[in-house]
């Protein structure tokens, strides 16, 4: 469609690139945030929403880390964490051996530069007063780049991401349809030549036709832009499909992390077992017939003490009640070194994977 | 909603590759319904038409709204030289009416326009900082809102006394707290919009994301508003007028005249009737071109 | 098109056509599609959004807008609802034939208790009193695994999690037994493990009571979990119908093929997903023919011209395709 346009030869070395490929390109630990429930007389705080708890992981340059987790888990505002739109409580970030916000390390606003997010909502995540090519210059010329050098980047970067700019430069964004939209917000992230971006649901409102049209972008991309990716969720075929390594959250923590072909053909936490067990099968010679979890997530707001699942856990015990799960390595743990399996679970039984696997 | 959304190009097969005819920009495109709109076009003639009998007085009069004779008070409609009859000291009532409406469209405009400005920013600040700011603004217009915005007026032009000005002055502090709130709703929703969250993302400014993503989307709406505060504002300042607060006579103003001829609503009522007529008209007029604006401009926020 | 006796079918649709008319727009939201349901029996609406599966249901239920142009035949057990006067479907909408929703929150209403709205939509409808309504809205709600039914009948919409919701709003749905439950896209907005509990849930109920289902869906996992045929719709009509193995296995429609091949799942890690180039037509201006030819990779001159032939296997599934009809003669 747009061989003609300028791409980007790959260089072997990003002239941004500090640490090398060693280093992680994102370091997060113990971030953390609680929202505050105000209500009541004189609006005093009567609860905490305890979105994001202690959630530490790393994310490796070229790679894609899946952040996967049914609602309320803390997926979203980890990614909004990350970007600075809301200020986390605790925690460090790390972009590529700089920390970010303090003095000596990286500001907030390089950190955006180098790492951007594209948005569930295609439609609310343009604004309806400009044009496609507006939309994507905007950040560039903003950052000083000069009008016409920046309508010129919008235009490669429509015909980069598939839609030819002589036909859709000049549209609005409800003249689009919702993956086409969804294109434009991924040209718009890239617009600042960012190094990593982070998908938050990016596919989760598009028609399966066009989610699979989307993801073949977005694999494309990765390759020609080295990009690393941070994509977030709920849906646990396109998690398993794009991902290389998985984390899994549960109510604001982290309850398994590991390289992708480990959780998904061994999963060690009975949560992320029961969320493998619940996924669709299909087959329908092979349909699901016993409710792997019964009820719902339970509300973030005062989430149960110790281990946050063990109010759905089968196989809850004292302990699960009493102490948080460290996330370590099991027992039994396959996978051992450069890319661990972790999980934070007491129990013997997920440590020791228990012979229940998800085919 | 609107009917452009079925037709328009999105829903066509991708793969056609020929350029498309550039889209009209927000702006004209909502120029083109509101010509497609056959009241608003209608009631916007009106109103120039308004705007042409008032500014231009002397063209379409060559009486003196001032001096009358004993001999023609209170004429009936048709009477020829007074076409509209005359008032109680013999003044042609056509040239009152035209130069009354001066005062009258004054009174009512630049009370809406000052409130647009101070409560317009004060409302898009609120909304968009929020938090101790944003609530000190809107509790202190909800001690406002606590008085019928006719008396408020009132008590105001009271503690000024009365006078062309201070009405007006008046009638702005009435139309601030109204202003304020739905300019601090809209720009709350707006700032909300995922498109404001991925402009700060890219590390833009608050100042540049007020400027060019949430005043775009805001200011719509807000002037749509404004627009039917007029047709209250006409009304409220002709009232207080009509109550000896505002324009004080002899000067003609629509309000002061609807008084006057109070007395002789049982001898002339067509006449003693037509400065409360036009008052109907105007503000009639303005709220129906507000509705107007309001559906030109509605692009569904959700697909 | 699906073969079965009339006195058989709990529900059976004729040539159902919508088109919504307005001043200066016509769209063809549903091009004669037609189908037939026997008691117990689930069939699923499987299709991407605008292909006017959600509206096939609403035009059942006389859930659409006054500009809407509905024509065809509902069959509800023999007598057609769509001809009769308004008053006898209200009767029979909500009775005989009832829906649930995607969004439970918009079909509850939020001022009054859940055990209010069963209890008034059995008196509605049954003209028993209080006391008996209130004991069939508990049994009601034990019946959808409510777990304390009795303290939960007093609870209002918002004090309930979303998957209880939905729960509750199957209820209202049973409330006076209907013979058929209309579902649209229940499961779509709730967490997968909160969706397979409804998937079961509703499995469990048909088998205890033995109403039809006609379940839409955009997502091909959940119609291979609830349905036992499926019927594929892209721009207002069924180009495939079949029983759920049938379609899942050997589909004959390059759309249906399309829509299974472009199902995201592990096994297909690492490589380039298959995906159906371009956009759904706009259904004010369909072409004539074929609408999916000008997505199709096989499209030939055929498919443009009128009339697409429809190929019939012995076991009643049904594809409308050049392409299978060629295949099907040589």
């Amino acid at each position: 469609m747009s061989a003609a346009l300028s791409t980007p030869a790959s260089t072997p070395v990003d002239p941004r690139d500090r640490g090398g490929p060693a280093q992680p390109m994102l370091l997060v630990e113990d971030l953390r945030k609680h929202f505050p429930v105000r209500g009541g007389l004189l609006n005093r705080q009567v609860a905490t929403v305890q979105a994001v708890d202690d959630v530490s992981f790393s994310v490796r340059k070229g790679e894609t880390l899946g952040i996967v987790g049914e609602s309320g888990c803390g997926k979203s505002t980890t990614a909004r964490l990350l970007m600075r739109l809301v200020e986390p409580d605790a925690g460090l970030v790390t972009f590529d051996g700089d920390t970010v916000g303090v003095p000596h390390g990286i500001s907030i606003n390089e950190m955006r530069r180098q790492m951007q997010m594209v948005f569930q909502d295609s439609y609310s995540s343009l604004n309806p007063r400009m044009t496609v090519s507006e939309s994507i210059a905007y950040a560039p010329y903003m950052h000083g780049l000069p009008a016409r050098q920046a309508h010129e980047r919008a235009e490669a970067l429509l015909g980069q991401v598939g839609l030819n700019p002589r036909t859709y430069a000049r549209r609005y964004p409800h003249e689009l349809s919702g993956g086409q939209r969804q294109r434009v917000n991924i040209a718009r992230a890239l617009a600042l030549e960012p190094r990593m971006v982070i998908l938050d649901e990016a596919v989760a409102a598009l028609d399966k036709s066009v989610e699979a049209q989307v993801l073949n972008l977005l694999g494309d991309l990765k390759a020609r832009f080295n990009l690393t990716y941070l994509f977030i969720s709920h849906d646990l075929n396109v998690v398993e499909y794009i991902s290389d390594r998985v984390l899994v959250m549960y109510l604001g923590r982290v309850v398994e992390t590991g390289p992708v072909e480990s959780i998904y053909s061994h999963p060690r936490h009975p949560y992320t077992r029961a969320l493998f067990a619940s996924k669709p099968t299909l087959d329908p010679d092979r349909r699901t017939t016993e409710m792997p979890l019964t009820g719902d997530p339970p509300n973030p707001i005062n989430p149960p003490s110790g281990c946050r699942f063990r109010t759905r856990c089968a196989f809850a015990q004292a302990i699960c009640a009493e102490k948080v799960p460290p996330l370590e390595a099991p027992l039994y743990g396959e996978g051992i070194g450069d890319s661990p399996h972790l999980v934070a679970c007491h129990l013997p039984e997920a440590q020791a994977a228990m012979g229940v696997h998800h085919a | 909603m609107s009917e452009a959304t079925y037709d328009l190009p999105s829903t066509r097969v991708a793969a056609a590759e020929q350029p498309a005819a550039p889209t009209p920009g927000y702006w004209k495109s909502v120029g083109q319904r509101l010509i497609r709109d056959p009241v608003t076009m209608f009631v916007t003639f009106v109103l120039l038409g308004i705007l042409f009998i008032t500014i231009g007085a002397p063209l379409v009069t060559n009486g003196d709204p001032f001096t009358g004779s004993v001999m023609t008070r209170l004429k009936p409609i048709g009477t020829p030289g007074h076409w509209l009859g005359t008032d109680e000291t013999g003044r042609d009532l056509w040239t009152r009416i035209c130069y009354g409406g001066r005062m009258s469209l004054l009174a009512a405009i630049l009370p809406v326009s000052i409130a647009l400005v101070v409560g317009g920013f004060l409302g898009v600040v609120a909304g968009f900082v929020g938090g101790k700011i944003g609530n000190l603004i809107m509790r202190v217009m909800d001690v406002f809102y606590a008085f019928p915005s006719i008396l408020l007026a009132i008590a105001i032009c009271g503690i000024l006394g009365n006078g062309l000005r201070n009405a007006i002055f008046a009638l702005a502090i009435v139309f601030i707290p109204p202003l304020v709130r739905v300019s601090e709703t809209v720009t709350a929703q707006a700032r909300q919009l995922d498109f404001v969250e991925a402009a700060r993302a890219s590390g833009t400014t608050t100042m540049q994301i007020i400027r060019h993503h949430v005043l775009a989307n805001v200011l719509g709406p807000i002037l749509v508003y404004a627009t039917s505060l007029i047709s209250v504002s006409i009304i409220i300042s002709a009232g207080l007028s009509f109550l000896g607060l505002g324009v004080t006579p002899p000067q003609p103003e629509w309000g002061l005249m609807l008084n006057s001829l109070r007395q002789a609503i049982y001898v002339q009522p067509y006449v003693a009737a037509l400065p409360g007529l036009m008052i109907f008209l105007t503000s009639m007029c303005f709220n129906l071109m507000s509705d107007g604006f309001r559906s030109a401009m509605d692009v569904r926020l959700n697909k | 098109m699906l073969d079965a006796t009339v006195t058989e079918d709990a529900l059976r649709v004729e040539d159902l056509t919508v088109r919504f008319v307005r001043r200066n727009t016509d769209v063809a939201a549903v091009n004669g599609c037609a189908f037939s349901l026997k008691p117990g029996e689930t069939l699923t609406i499987l299709g991407e959004s605008g292909s006017g599966k959600s509206v096939t249901l609403k035009a059942m239920m006389g859930l659409l807008p006054d500009y809407s142009r509905i024509s065809g035949k509902v069959m509800l057990n023999g007598d057609d609802i769509l001809s009769m006067p308004r008053a006898a479907q209200a009767k029979l909408r909500g009775r005989a034939i009832s829906m649930i929703f995607q969004e439970p929150m918009s079909a509850l209403d939020p001022v009054y208790t859940i055990g209010h709205q069963i209890s008034e939509t059995i008196i509605q409808h049954e003209g028993v009193d209080k006391v008996t309504a209130w004991k069939r809205s508990l049994e009601l709600l034990e019946q959808v695994r409510i777990p304390s039914a009795e303290r939960r009948l007093k609870n209002f919409p918002h004090e309930m999690s979303g998957g209880m919701r939905q729960r509750a709003m199957i209820a209202l749905a049973l409330a006076c037994r209907p013979n058929v439950l209309l579902a649209d896209e229940p499961t779509t907005a709730l967490d997968v493990t909160v969706q397979i509990q409804i998937l079961l849930l509703l499995r469990q109920l048909q088998e205890e009571l033995g109403m039809a289902i006609v379940f839409v869906t955009h997502d091909v996992g959940v119609a291979a979990e609830i349905s036992d045929r499926i019927a594929v719709m892209y721009a207002g009509r069924f180009v495939e119908t079949g029983t759920t193995r049938e379609i899942m296995r050997d589909a004959r429609h390059p759309y249906t093929q399309g829509l299974l091949s472009s199902t995201v799942h592990g096994g297909l890690r690492g490589k380039v997903l298959e995906t159906i180039p371009g956009t759904p037509p706009n259904l004010a201006s369909l072409p004539p023919g074929c609408a999916f030819a000008p997505r199709c990779r096989y499209a030939m001159d055929r498919c443009s011209e009128g009339d697409i032939p429809v190929v019939t296997r012995e076991s009643g599934a049904m594809a409308r395709c050049v392409k299978a009809a060629m295949l099907e003669t040589t």
